[in-house]
């Protein structure tokens, strides 16, 4: 074959395989975003499978974290102010967690009931302010700190 | 052609003639150098030492300054291109063909920049540096179709041509643009969802939205700058045989 | 405000000026490379040029 047309060969090649990427990454976004995602509710209610790779979401109960023994561990529960679970997290925790802050974790459901989570990732909200006008507004009972949708 | 006023019109009749179109760039181009450094320096001075850490996150959300801006252009960018898009269809213009396939690079670049400083800010916030939901999954693939575009434009040889090919890829594309913005509200993402752009007050202190907007103008500038650099290149290799260009190298050496 | 905290950015310094360094070398980039492109084709056309004339 010519160089140019072994170039252009290869072009088209680099494009179909950018295209393959982009709806294999859509599809995985899908699934990940739709198919494996539960409230706290919902696990209490048992609508999500045992022993299945899922992602819970909700906030951290406030007084509910504890570390038990050496500290990498981490048990706390987790509500989204309806029904509360109970999770348990050996691993480095982003720094946003926090109690009373809004987080993922996935993780599998033990026979328990317990949630063993094997990533923890936080959510934040979409404020950004001084911490001397987050006080304030504490103070006034207006926090803007939101619950997920 | 009564709703565009006359004197825009005739601006953009002249403009569609390439030397003096990049003229124009030449002339255009040390004033928007000059605004840019201005804008960057108050807003870089502004958004590092002046405005306050955040309330929760600290100082890393500093990285705001350059994240959301570039993102913002990532999505701007992209808009402008296919808008150039469907001139270059419909009209045949060749500026538009230029200023499309001019901005492909450009778009790239911020897309990346986006990415990877929202990687950065996710790892000490969120704890990953990447998670697959659905506004990270579709400013990647934003990414791809930039990329897209610029081997596209590469792949075919007569230049009229590609930018055409180029126009389709680019118009197919812009589904991707609301999915992009409305992404946090359709699905459940880890990423928040939008701060500034929605109705309503803006979620962030005025201490820190000041810096934040003073970057995004001077992003806008950098594009006006990058784009004008790239679109002359563009011009000189599309006319390289023409009567003016010719002239230009005689009047450089 | 002394600089050693400005820099640490409250430990968050690596993720800081990482994102802040790469801006820089992608904006600068971006009109660099046009700069040179334009000048390497003007010095070529100009050599075509002389070429033909000569």
């Amino acid at each position: 074959m010519k160089p140019i047309r072994k170039q252009r060969l290869g072009l088209i090649l680099l494009m179909l395989a950018g295209v393959a990427l982009a709806v294999t990454f859509a599809l995985k976004a899908f699934n990940e975003n739709l198919m494996y995602f539960f409230s706290t509710t919902e696990v209490v209610e048992g609508k999500a499978p045992e022993n299945t790779l899922i992602r819970l979401g909700g906030m951290v109960v406030k007084g509910s974290v504890k570390r038990p023994g050496d500290g990498m561990t981490v048990h706390f529960k987790l509500t989204d102010f309806n029904k509360e679970v109970s999770v348990e997290y050996t691993g480095i925790l982003p720094d946003l967690f926090r109690e009373g802050q809004g987080i993922v974790a996935k993780g599998r459901l033990d026979k328990r009931g317990v949630f063993v989570a094997e990533e923890v990732l936080a959510k934040h909200d979409e404020n950004y302010m001084p911490p001397e006008v987050a006080d304030s507004l504490k103070k006034q009972k207006t926090t803007p700190t939101r619950m997920e949708k | 052609m009564s709703i565009i006023p006359a004197p825009v019109s005739r601006f953009f009749h002249r403009m569609a003639s390439p030397p003096i179109f990049y003229a124009f760039a030449d002339k255009l181009i040390p004033w928007l150098s000059l605004i840019f450094i201005g804008l960057t320096g108050a807003g870089l001075y502004l958004g590092l030492f002046v405005a306050p850490a955040d309330y929760q996150q600290g100082d890393s959300y500093r990285i705001i300054y350059i994240h959301v801006p570039a993102a913002w252009m990532s999505l701007f960018i992209y808009v402008l291109m296919a808008i150039c898009g469907g001139i270059a269809l419909i009209w045949r213009m060749k500026l538009a063909e230029v200023m499309m396939v001019s901005s492909a690079p450009i778009g790239a670049g911020f897309t990346f920049i986006a990415l990877v400083t929202g990687s950065l800010w996710g790892k000490p916030m969120w704890g990953t540096w990447w998670v697959w939901d659905a506004r990270l999954t579709s400013e990647l693939i934003l990414l791809f179709l930039y990329l897209g575009a610029i081997s596209l434009y590469g792949a075919i040889e007569d230049r009229r041509t590609a930018s055409r090919a180029v126009a389709i890829l680019v118009i197919v594309g812009v589904v991707n643009i609301p999915i992009i913005h409305y992404s946090v509200q359709w699905w459940n993402t880890l990423h928040q969802g939008p701060t500034v752009a929605k109705a309503g007050k803006p979620s962030i202190h005025i201490s820190m939205l000041i810096p934040l907007l003073l970057m995004a103008t001077a992003f806008k500038l950098h594009y006006a700058i990058a784009v004008l650099q790239a679109a002359k290149v563009e011009i000189l290799k599309r006319e390289q045989n023409t009567q003016w260009v010719k002239k230009l190298i005689e009047g450089n050496s | 405000m002394n600089w050693q905290e400005f820099f640490a950015m409250g430990g968050y310094g690596f993720y800081v000026w990482v994102s802040y360094g790469l801006c820089a070398v992608v904006l600068i980039l971006l009109i660099a490379y046009p700069v040179r492109q334009r000048k390497r084709l003007l010095r070529q056309l100009a050599l075509k040029q002389k070429r033909i004339q000569s």
